[in-house]
């Protein structure tokens, strides 16, 4: 495997201009010459599919749910940045780079981070032209407001719900290249397998989970726009079908897979109250703006919150880290929640939780400018607590969101896999080792309304060859095996439900591979995964047939990629003797207990490379290199 | 917690279905009613009987996937929910609680509490959008919004597509669903171009996916997840209405580069 990031000669703010200058292109008649496959419809893949539908390429594209505007970037609620300084204070492209590496903790690709901050301003333009509708001032100027990790506010929103809005832009987008009939679109469809010939990425195997049909599509590109694997913990803020299938079989074909222990653990998650719980919920970051994180001092204070006078709160982000307060980064947050619950001071019936508290801010701005911020936020907490934030603070604990870890691409978002792409969370590339709240949608519409449909042009402009079709054996061999893992999975007859597997999976995961690790802990799960997965392949049970719809046989193929991945992360936590971001080793500590980074050992990229499945899988590196922004320890102390 | 549930069973389009009776005990007050169908589910694969099939994604209802109707309402008793948002401690300990699809002509069943909702999208394929390349835009806010008016077009944008409005309304009327598509372009400076080709096309393809004609019972806007509100449905008429007096010739074909 060979790891060209192919990163371009030129000076950092000039690197995608002269890119796009030199990149080589498809004519608007040759276009429809092309088919490309999209998979998954959340924003990277809508903006992605309907930008190449409307540039003129054929494209297939395709989602397990039953629309594309189900994808579950629906489901974030806070915002998303662009380096527009509306607020005139101080913001520039400079500083929404510099804010992401530094947040990173100094993990991801100078050049990829920059772009993405040059970019950003140009998503707001292109979603406001599609009908977003961002909040606005009153003057009718967008409004905006801060998040974790910075000081200048540059996040635009819409309500709670910024990715619905978001995303129903995109979708709209797609919907008019759908009816325009350059996009074909295939719902309730699965990946399971991404076809390789001659060592290009030359289409997949999907089934339609409705008449359960193994069917192929070929194409002369593939994208993989599926997400990140956050259930791998099974329960964690993402949607019960979110899974890592698509980038996992990917992986298996040859796709480099790139840093799989980073993880982001959401700082502000509603707490986990018992062994039913199939789910646990986000409550946007944007809350920390106005709300006050705290706990009681005294141990197994059993006091309501509000019977606790001021002097016996422990204000624990506000004290340790006064400069940026309640607004640190999401992976400082979470772990100082860790901490002090660890201490023995959380709060709630598991006392694994902590107070954020609105009552200041009710005070301070007045009822109504409270409401107008968070209404949907609090009835969200309400319907699912029992209880009103208005009266009582919530309580809040730290929860499995969002996967930096992905397929490693190169500058242009391709694997290395010729012809095979990721964009969105299912790559690795811009966020480090933790990404900042109101990053994740600037980096999927980035890749799919402006990166992607540039950069697969040169690709295809240099592959000219239109002789695609699924007649080729590859085809029928990567069918056959999709087919024998599903007669496998309903063949096994033993006694054990999928759920029960998955919940007990992602124990184990949380345990040794969550917010903190142990090398001890890691080797631990790497002995108890694979017995696990064996129990897996001997005990599973399924009822019905691969011939209808199947919701038990399609969770049993998504777990046994987890089982799988699940190993790979913790090898690859193991591996990496340090702790930065969301990574974090206990053993590897400053004094004052943050992360403590080796930037001389482990300043790159881990890339794990598929072996035969009875193998170890190979690891290359990427180096890392620091010329804009050098490196330095993070600190949002001072 | 106890319960006694009559879930719809139906194994396909073709087959026929009928009601059938499980009971849950244990079930704790805190669980959520997908999770208590969820639990129950376990219990039927580990009997050896086939699971419920349900549609459900991020259990938090904002993806409006999940579709149950509930003693017969769309998303059960709570007001402006979605089925993964009520809880069981919304029922009373011993309740029989029967569980149906959302039924409508065009919303086809797929298989026990599975419809198709496909038609949704085909609505909003034939108009539903500004039609917009990606790439540089002008600066927005060269082009000031009122913030109510922003709001109002937010109010309308909310929806989460679910169908609940067409499983609601005696008629299986879509009006709902497709005046808020409508009003949410049509209410910003942006949507304007289009408005009424947008909302004549819309109306046409509403009407060939054969949902039926709104009578104001207004059971839509009382079973909907997000209390979208039927003044949405005037707004539509209005735009309909004005968009039948224009000229209708469609000068489309005229404005593609030779």
């Amino acid at each position: 495997m060979r790891l060209d990031a192919k990163i371009p000669e030129a000076p950092i703010e000039d690197m995608w201009e002269t890119h796009r200058e030199h990149l080589r292109l498809v004519g608007p008649r040759s276009r429809p010459q092309y088919r490309i496959i999209v998979v998954g419809t959340g924003l990277a893949g809508a903006a992605a599919a309907s930008s190449l539908g409307s540039m003129g390429y054929r494209v297939e594209c395709f989602c397990f749910q039953d629309s594309a505007r189900r994808a579950h970037s629906i489901a974030a609620q806070g915002g998303i940045n662009a380096a527009k300084d509306y607020r005139n204070d101080g913001d520039s492209v400079y500083r929404l780079f510099y804010d992401t590496q530094k947040g990173g903790d100094y993990r991801s690709r100078e050049g990829n981070v920059w772009r993405l901050a040059e970019l950003s301003a140009n998503i707001i333009d292109q979603a406001v032209a599609q009908g977003v509708p961002f909040a606005r001032e009153y003057g009718g100027m967008l409004a905006n407001r801060s998040f974790g990790g910075v000081l200048v506010e540059r996040t635009f929103y819409s309500r709670g719900e910024t990715g619905q809005q978001l995303l129903l832009g995109a979708c709209s987008a797609l919907a008019e290249q759908i009816a325009a009939g350059q996009v074909e679109m295939h719902t309730r469809t699965e990946l399971l397998d991404v076809v390789v010939i001659d060592g290009r990425a030359r289409g997949i195997v999907v089934r339609d989970l409705v008449t359960g049909q193994i069917r192929s599509h070929a194409a002369e590109a593939v994208v993989l726009a599926t997400g990140g694997y956050s259930n791998v913990y099974y329960l964690s803020t993402n949607a019960r079908g979110c899974n890592v299938t698509a980038t996992w079989r990917a992986y298996k074909r040859g796709a480099g897979f790139a840093n799989p222990c980073y993880t982001q653990i959401h700082p502000t998650c509603i707490p986990a109250s018992g062994e039913h719980q199939s789910k646990l919920t986000l409550m946007s970051e944007s809350l920390r703006n106005d709300g006050r994180i705290w706990v009681p001092r005294e141990r197994g204070d059993a006091r309501p919150p509000d019977q606790i006078p001021e002097d016996e709160r422990y204000y624990y982000l506000e004290e340790r880290y006064p400069r940026f307060g309640n607004l640190v980064p999401r992976d400082v947050a979470s772990r100082n929640a860790k901490d002090v619950c660890d201490q023995g001071l959380g709060v709630g019936p598991t006392g694994r939780g902590v107070y954020l508290d609105f009552r200041d801010a009710i005070q301070d701005h007045g009822h109504d400018v409270i409401k107008g911020r968070y209404e949907n936020l609090f009835k969200i907490y309400e319907r699912i607590m029992g209880e009103s934030p208005w009266g009582t603070p919530m309580q809040i604990y730290p929860a499995p969101h969002y996967t930096m870890g992905g397929l490693w691409v190169d500058y242009n978002l391709m694997t290395t896999v010729p012809g095979l792409y990721a964009i969105g969370e299912a790559n690795f590339s811009d966020h480090g080792a933790n990404r900042l709240g109101a990053s994740s949608m600037m980096q999927c519409l980035a890749d799919g309304y402006f990166i992607l449909p540039l950069t697969i042009g040169d690709y295809l402009s240099r592959h000219p060859s239109r002789d695609v079709n699924c007649d080729h054996s590859a085809f029928a061999d990567a069918e056959r095996g999709v087919r024998d893992q599903i007669q496998r999975l309903l063949g096994v007859g033993g006694t054990r439900t999928v759920e029960s597997l998955h919940r007990e999976l992602g124990r184990v995961v949380w345990d040794h591979c969550g917010m903190s690790r142990t090398a001890e802990g890691l080797e631990r799960a790497l002995e108890i995964i694979p017995q696990l997965r064996d129990e897996f392949w001997s005990d599973l049970r399924i009822t019905g047939t691969g011939e209808h719809l199947n919701k038990s046989l399609e969770h049993a193929g998504r777990l046994a990629d987890f089982l799988e991945l699940s190993e790979l992360m913790c090898r690859d936590a193991l591996i990496r003797e340090e702790s930065c971001g969301g990574h974090f080793r206990e053993e590897y500590r400053t004094e004052e207990g943050e992360a403590l980074r080796d930037d001389l050992d482990f300043a790159h990229v881990s890339v794990w490379e598929f072996r035969d499945a009875d193998q170890p899988p190979g690891l290359h590196e990427e180096p890392l290199t620091f010329h804009a922004l050098p490196l330095a320890q993070r600190n949002y102390k001072v | 917690m106890r319960f006694t549930l009559r879930v719809w069973r139906q194994a396909g389009p073709e087959a026929s279905g009928s009601l059938v009776t499980y009971e849950v005990d244990d079930i704790n007050a805190d669980t959520s009613f997908l999770e208590m169908m969820d639990l129950l589910n376990e219990q039927l694969t580990t009997e050896g009987v086939e699971p419920i099939a349900f549609d459900s994604d991020c259990r938090e209802g904002i993806c409006g996937m999940c579709s149950m109707v509930i003693d017969g309402e769309a998303h059960g008793p709570l007001p402006e929910s979605a089925t993964c948002q009520v809880y069981m401690r919304h029922f009373r300990d011993g309740d029989v609680i029967t569980v149906e699809p959302f039924r409508a002509a065009a919303f086809p069943l797929v298989r026990d509490l599975i419809v198709d909702r496909s038609a949704f999208d085909r609505i909003m394929q034939a108009g539903g959008y500004i039609s917009v390349h990606s790439g540089p835009k002008p600066e927005p806010n060269s082009v000031p919004i009122e913030p109510e008016t922003v709001e109002l077009a937010l109010d309308a944008a909310s929806c989460i597509g679910c169908g609940a409005c067409v499983a609601a309304c005696p008629n299986a009327s879509a009006m709902l669903y497709t005046a808020a598509k409508v009003s949410h372009l049509a209410l910003l400076p942006q949507g304007q171009p289009e408005r009424y080709d947008r909302v004549r096309k819309m109306v046409t393809q509403m009407e060939k996916e054969g949902f039926g004609a709104c009578r104001n019972y207004g059971e839509c806007e009382a079973q909907c997840p997000k209390g979208i509100s039927i003044a949405f449905i005037g707004q539509l008429n209005r735009d309909y209405v004005r968009a039948s007096l224009r000229d209708p010739v469609d000068r489309r074909g005229k404005m593609v580069p030779q």
